[in-house]
């Protein structure tokens, strides 16, 4: 059974490999002139972009470092955009949950801030806080904070009324109620959105970026983007694809360790 | 916790429990009213083991959560040892018939719940939440998360929970109806131990008229619901300590099961009659 499940997933890694192996080998070859006539491949590669340059401009910012500070700055935008966003949001959440009147008397507002398309506020940002990283970060917050709000908002609701009740028995205060029940709930509900917020976080980042600033891979792709330069675009986007493959993983690691408690599908125990 | 009121009052006196809920019709919003229990009154003696019979669904779990005070009763009074109840029953404890353990504790940390509640230091609470694991047989499942445990070891550490804080008062909503027979008979067994080490009060619910008799001084009868009220009282003078398998096979349980069934058998037929239509 064991061996089985191996080769199966050694068969599907190559298979992701070819995959991609496949996708460049295409790519190239539609670009390149050779299989396609010079001047097909002259109008796909101002198109698409060649990816032996894509590579080369690739190669180019890691070997001589140029990229660091972009990606550090993009990256910081996104941890600061996720960390503010979630912690307004959980706030707001249990805020909200917990005080009907409130809820009631906020309800349309959030439908409509939620409704709006909040990219549209990154140039207002600009001009509030600058070209700077606070502007990035207010537009991730905005669109990291409505994901976590309605999560948390949901979790407390679906709070088991049994569950509560045991914990009033036991003695529990207002104040006890809310530290021990709600916001565990609470928080298991943030870390079941962290994929999407994560996500939308540099999300925010990127496009913030992209609409005016002097720094971050965003920058790069625009400033590329100004002079037709596709295989730097090209080479934005991909980086910008793997950065966003790696906060997953993290992000499912850190999940697997914080959400323990959660019960998974059909687990045992190794003897 | 005040200081419990010595001599012979009562540990819970319920008086005159009328419970009438706002009732929604399901379409056209009309609002009616439903009473769920009408005019209960019943007392339990410090120390004696009450189990409470009716059919499914006639406000039996109402009247334990009026005896807890998570529900305000629309008429009637509720006194614990003679004193008049406000708001949570602090002498009670109170054990659910559905789950009701923290998902996102361990077992340990579930049963020092409790004690943290009314502040009492981690240190101290931790070995005594282990002595208590340990007591309801649980020793080594201490970091274990409730969806790791089965349902029988769930409700070890729901039992474990209530009982670290020595409740004058124990309130039990069917709380063994979802183990299968063999667990369940275990568990009843365990509870009945733990209780004649020191006599707690208990208000046993269930539907399970052979459970109510194999554990209790007294079997309190309840009418079908709506405005559901007792009909009957038998005192169940099986002789003590008891195993709940054996003591089901003696003459007198078999005399007791059939009279009591007698008095339930009608209310019974009414709830079936009721829901045919």
């Amino acid at each position: 059974m064991r061996k089985a499940a191996t080769d199966k997933r050694g068969r599907l890694a190559v298979s992701h490999v070819v995959l991609l192996a496949a996708i460049f080998a295409f790519w190239y070859a539609m670009t390149t002139p050779g299989l396609v006539s010079p001047e097909f491949a002259k109008n796909t590669a101002f198109f698409f972009g060649k990816p032996i340059e894509v590579m080369k401009v690739i190669w180019m910012w890691f070997s001589t470092g140029k990229i660091y500070p972009h990606l550090a700055i993009t990256l910081t935008e996104t941890m600061l955009a996720f960390a503010v966003g979630s912690v307004l949001g959980l706030v707001v959440g249990l805020w909200l949950a917990l005080s009907p009147f409130a809820s009631a008397l906020a309800d349309p507002y959030i439908k409509a801030a939620n409704a709006m398309p909040r990219v549209i506020l990154a140039p207002i940002f600009a001009v509030w806080f600058g070209l700077g990283i606070t502007s990035k970060v207010a537009l991730g917050v905005t669109l990291v904070f409505f994901i976590v709000f309605f999560n948390v908002f949901q979790g407390i609701k679906e709070v088991s009324p049994t569950v509560l009740a045991n914990a009033r028995m036991l003695g529990a205060s207002k104040r006890q109620l809310l530290a021990s029940i709600y916001l565990p709930s609470a928080t298991s509900w943030v870390f079941s959105s962290l994929h999407t917020s994560v996500g939308m976080a540099f999300v925010g980042a990127v496009v913030g970026e992209y609409l005016g600033s002097a720094k971050g891979v965003g920058y790069l792709i625009l400033q590329a983007e100004g002079v037709f330069d596709i295989n730097t675009v090209l080479a934005g986007i991909l980086v910008l694809t793997a950065c966003a493959l790696m906060l997953d993983v993290i992000v499912t690691h850190v999940e697997a360790r914080l959400l323990v408690w959660r019960p998974r599908a059909a687990e045992t125990e190794a003897l | 916790m005040s200081p419990v009121t010595p001599g012979r009052a009562p540990a819970l006196a319920l008086d005159g429990i009328t419970c009438t809920f706002a009732a929604r019709a399901a379409k056209g919003g009309t609002v009616g009213r439903y009473t769920a229990v009408k005019d209960v009154s019943l007392t339990i003696a410090p120390g004696e083991f009450v189990a409470v019979v009716g059919p499914t669904g006639c406000g039996k779990s109402t009247l334990l959560n009026v005896a807890a005070g998570l529900l305000e009763p629309s008429a009637g009074s509720v006194q614990i040892h003679g004193e008049p109840l406000s708001g949570i029953n602090g002498h009670a404890g109170y054990m659910f018939q559905a789950d009701a353990l923290m998902p996102w504790r361990s077992a340990l940390t579930n049963v020092t719940a409790g004690l943290e509640f009314h502040g009492v230091a981690r240190s101290e609470a931790i070995p005594r939440a282990r002595d208590w694991l340990a007591r309801v047989g649980l020793a080594g499942f201490e970091d274990r998360f409730p969806h790791q445990l089965s349902g029988g070891m769930r409700k070890r550490v729901a039992l474990a929970q209530m009982l670290i804080l020595d409740p004058q008062l124990l309130l039990m909503d069917e709380p063994f109806s979802a183990l299968d027979i063999q667990t369940r008979q275990l568990m009843e067994n365990e509870l009945l131990d733990l209780w004649s080490a020191d006599r707690k009060s208990v208000l046993f619910i269930t539907h399970d008229l052979e459970e109510a008799i194999s554990l209790s001084d007294r079997v309190i009868v309840l009418s079908a619901g709506p405005a559901t009220h007792p009909i009957g009282e038998f005192t169940i003078d099986l002789p003590r300590p008891r195993d709940v398998a054996e003591i089901r096979m003696t003459p007198r349980f078999v005399e007791l099961h059939s009279a009591i069934w007698q008095a339930m058998k009608s209310e019974v037929l009414k709830v079936y009659a009721q829901s045919r239509h």
